[in-house]
């Protein structure tokens, strides 16, 4: 049986719902159809693509096939002993919580998101609150089989070029079928949080900086429309995974029970507009004043910790049909003044950014493109018709990358393509790599060609 | 590609010395567009347009290129999207005419119609259709406001214009849901080479304003830009007047860029 393909192109947007571009969708249900969509993507080649939370072009493939990951969501072994798992690469984050979490084991990274998939987390190295302790995806994954351009499928274990290559790879070097991951172990599905109020940028930079390390989780949300003293003023959230006798007793009858609630999806149309500098400084207002000034050993469920998005389906959908953008870069210790810079710009500018968040990098993993390097990353959404803004971020891009920074390709939709090679140095060995694996080109999408993966000049 | 904000990396302007497209690719290329193809009839203002844009960083190449020789725009522009994808085509090309000459004159007439209107059937369905193919991209029409209702000073042009637009509205729902984006332009009087010694009116506007439109349009991913905006709402009115009423109008008031006086007769209507 072929694989379920769409016969027609059909638009293909990313999470932010900007540059839609169509695409032949194949989505195969087994290794057998994979290997074959691979073959038969045609002349203008393709794309992985999984539960499409890249916020850009990242799993879009203009004129050519996106393949559709989904359908291959099969969990293999769970080893509950030694906590690690075989998995397909169109499983879920949030499959994995269902299935693991009542055997004492959590994914080792997660980032604010359930609904990605293991391909997806591969493709992008992502990470997450606790990158200071446990560094990115790629870290907790023992090995991976990938489907490669000329239709073999290699087993890719750590410390080779193609591992990583392909860990942040955005899913140009080729199909990820199936991974094995080292687990983390938890006693209870509750979060002990301490929460506490930073009075502006300073003030939060010192308290992340101390208090980091005592904690396994940590993230501050910003306020970029505070300004004068209270620039970067913000709410920071810290936890460690509730041990058994942190619980009261009602809760420990069910410890590793995993309920996420969901609210009603957003509507499917919205207009553009409703994120205003007023609408989102009232929120972030009642966001900061609502948060305690200081609370610790505070009891949250994991979706409520990690992933309260999660909860309202489609919310990419308030944005309208402008759509939105989302920034974010990291720039090393060291350069705290163009974080300054940075925020001091974004504040004065008032961009209506309601989702903004700053932490604190780790060791950077070995990944050639991979995001996170050791140092502080800041995070904020902003709606794509607010006017002037790709001339802005063009000037924050030029600080990031002249501290030595980068900006995060998994959520890039608008990077100038020559400060590519300056963010990512290791590019031209991508590059070489992928000449040698993929001559012809066949794993190509629409931020391979906005951004010349193809060239080296 | 695009990126988020609609701007192209790469375009190809048919019509390469219309002062409209030039300001909209000066102004493209201060953002993202580093390629760009002017196709025109080879001469020397071609050329000099090529060259005034290199000079702002981008690299651009000529394309001989004939609106009245619609059998050769398969092959020109098959060319062009053979060495990579284009982003976005500007379809600019077009005459006025001299309306009196060419009442007497049905060659010429016709010429203005092959012109505006053959021309652009012909390169703008194999200019969509390339971009069908790469799966995105967006045609970038420029219309006039004179195409939205005939007026006794210039109807061949405006009728050259009205299929124009028409032909352009049908290819963008044609293309709707294919990735690829038609975008029809209508501004009113924009001084120009092409209305130098026009008597000039009220609304006028300048090739840099329709080009700030065209950018706005791209980011928002319009499907009809009016150049001022404005005219949106008084070629409504002016589209609503009875016949005979728009017939016993002044000249000046028909014209569709003077909406000062056409609201005031409308409206006492």
């Amino acid at each position: 049986m072929p694989a379920e393909t769409t016969t027609e192109p059909v638009p293909v947007t990313g999470w932010g719902r900007t540059a839609p571009s169509a695409a032949r969708v194949i989505r195969p249900r087994n290794y057998a159809e994979a290997v074959a969509a691979v073959r038969d993507c045609g002349p203008r080649g393709g794309i992985p693509r999984g539960l499409g939370r890249a916020y850009g072009d990242a799993a879009q493939n203009a004129g050519g096939s996106v393949i559709d990951l989904t359908g291959l969501d099969r969990i293999h072994v769970i080893d509950a002993d030694d906590g690690s798992v075989l998995c397909d690469a169109g499983v879920s984050l949030h499959r994995l919580m269902e299935v693991l979490l009542p055997l004492g084991w959590f994914v080792p990274v997660t980032p604010g998101t359930r609904y990605v998939t293991v391909g997806g987390a591969i493709g992008a190295d992502i990470h997450g609150k606790n990158h200071h302790v446990s560094g990115s995806f790629a870290r907790h994954v023992l090995s991976f089989e990938l489907l490669t351009a000329d239709g073999t499928i290699r087993t890719v274990g750590q410390g080779t070029d193609l591992f990583d290559a392909t860990t942040g790879g955005m899913g140009l070097t080729g199909v990820v079928l199936t991974a094995r991951i080292r687990l983390q172990p938890v006693g209870t599905s509750l979060m002990s949080v301490d929460t506490e109020r930073a009075a502006d940028l300073d003030d939060l930079m010192a308290r992340l900086t101390a208090g980091d390390h005592r904690y396994r989780y940590s993230v501050a949300w910003i306020d970029l429309l505070a300004r004068g003293a209270a620039t970067g003023r913000a709410v920071l959230t810290r936890g460690e995974h509730a041990p058994l006798d942190a619980l009261p007793a009602r809760a420990r009858r069910a410890p590793l029970a995993f309920r996420p609630s969901r609210l009603p999806a957003a509507p499917a149309f919205l207009p553009s507009g409703l994120l205003t500098r007023t609408t989102v400084g009232l929120f972030n207002e009642l966001w900061y004043r609502r948060a305690p000034r200081a609370r610790t050993g505070e009891l949250q469920s994991l979706a409520a910790f990690f992933h309260p998005l999660d909860g309202v389906p489609h919310w990419n959908r308030v944005y309208g049909r402008d759509g939105f953008v989302q920034y974010q870069f990291v720039v090393g210790y060291g350069q705290e003044d163009t974080l300054r810079r940075i925020v001091g710009r974004i504040s004065a500018r008032r961009c209506p950014s309601f989702l903004a968040v700053l932490k604190r990098f780790g060791d950077a993993d070995p990944g050639w493109l991979s995001f996170p390097r050791p140092g502080w990353t800041l995070a904020l959404d902003i709606p794509a018709g607010l006017p002037g803004l790709g001339a802005f971020l063009d000037e924050l891009d030029e600080e990031v990358a002249g501290a030595g920074g980068r900006v995060y390709l998994a959520k890039d939709s608008r990077l100038r393509p020559d400060l590519l090679t300056a963010m990512y140095p290791r590019l031209d060995d991508f590059r070489a790599l992928r000449a040698e694996l993929d001559p012809r080109g066949v794993f190509v999408s629409d931020l391979a060609r906005r951004l010349n993966f193809q060239e080296s000049r | 590609m695009k990126d988020a904000f609609g701007l192209p990396q790469s375009l190809l302007v048919l019509g390469g010395t219309s002062q409209i497209a030039l300001a909209t690719a000066r102004r493209l290329i201060a953002r993202r567009t580093r390629t760009v193809w002017l196709a025109g009839r080879p001469s020397p203002a071609l050329e000099s347009a090529a060259a005034a844009l290199r000079t702002l960083g981008a690299d651009v190449h000529t394309v001989p290129f004939d609106a009245l020789d619609p059998g050769s725009h398969e092959s020109v522009l098959g060319k062009v999207f053979a060495e990579g994808d284009v982003d976005t085509v500007l379809l600019a090309f077009g005459v006025l005419g001299d309306q009196a000459n060419d009442e007497r004159d049905p060659a010429a007439a016709v010429r203005v119609a092959q012109t505006n209107y053959t021309g652009a059937v012909s390169s703008g369905l194999v200019a969509a259709r390339a971009l069908q193919a790469q799966g995105h991209g967006s045609l970038v029409v420029l219309s006039s406001v004179a195409g939205e209702r005939a007026r006794r000073s210039n109807f061949i042009y405006g009728s050259s214009k009205a299929g124009l637009d028409a032909f352009a509205q049908g290819l963008g729902d044609a293309l709707h849901g294919t990735g690829v984006h038609v975008m029809v332009v209508r501004p009113g009087f924009v001084r120009t080479k092409m209305t130098a010694g026009l008597p000039e009116a009220p609304l006028a506007t300048t090739p840099e304003a329709v080009a700030t439109a065209v950018e706005l349009g791209l980011r928002r991913r319009s499907e009809t830009v009016w150049v001022p905006g404005v005219l949106r709402v008084v070629m409504s009115a002016l589209r609503h007047a009875p016949r005979g009423l728009f017939r016993r109008l002044p000249e000046q008031v028909r014209r569709p860029d003077r909406p000062v006086d056409a609201a005031r007769v409308v409206s006492a209507k």
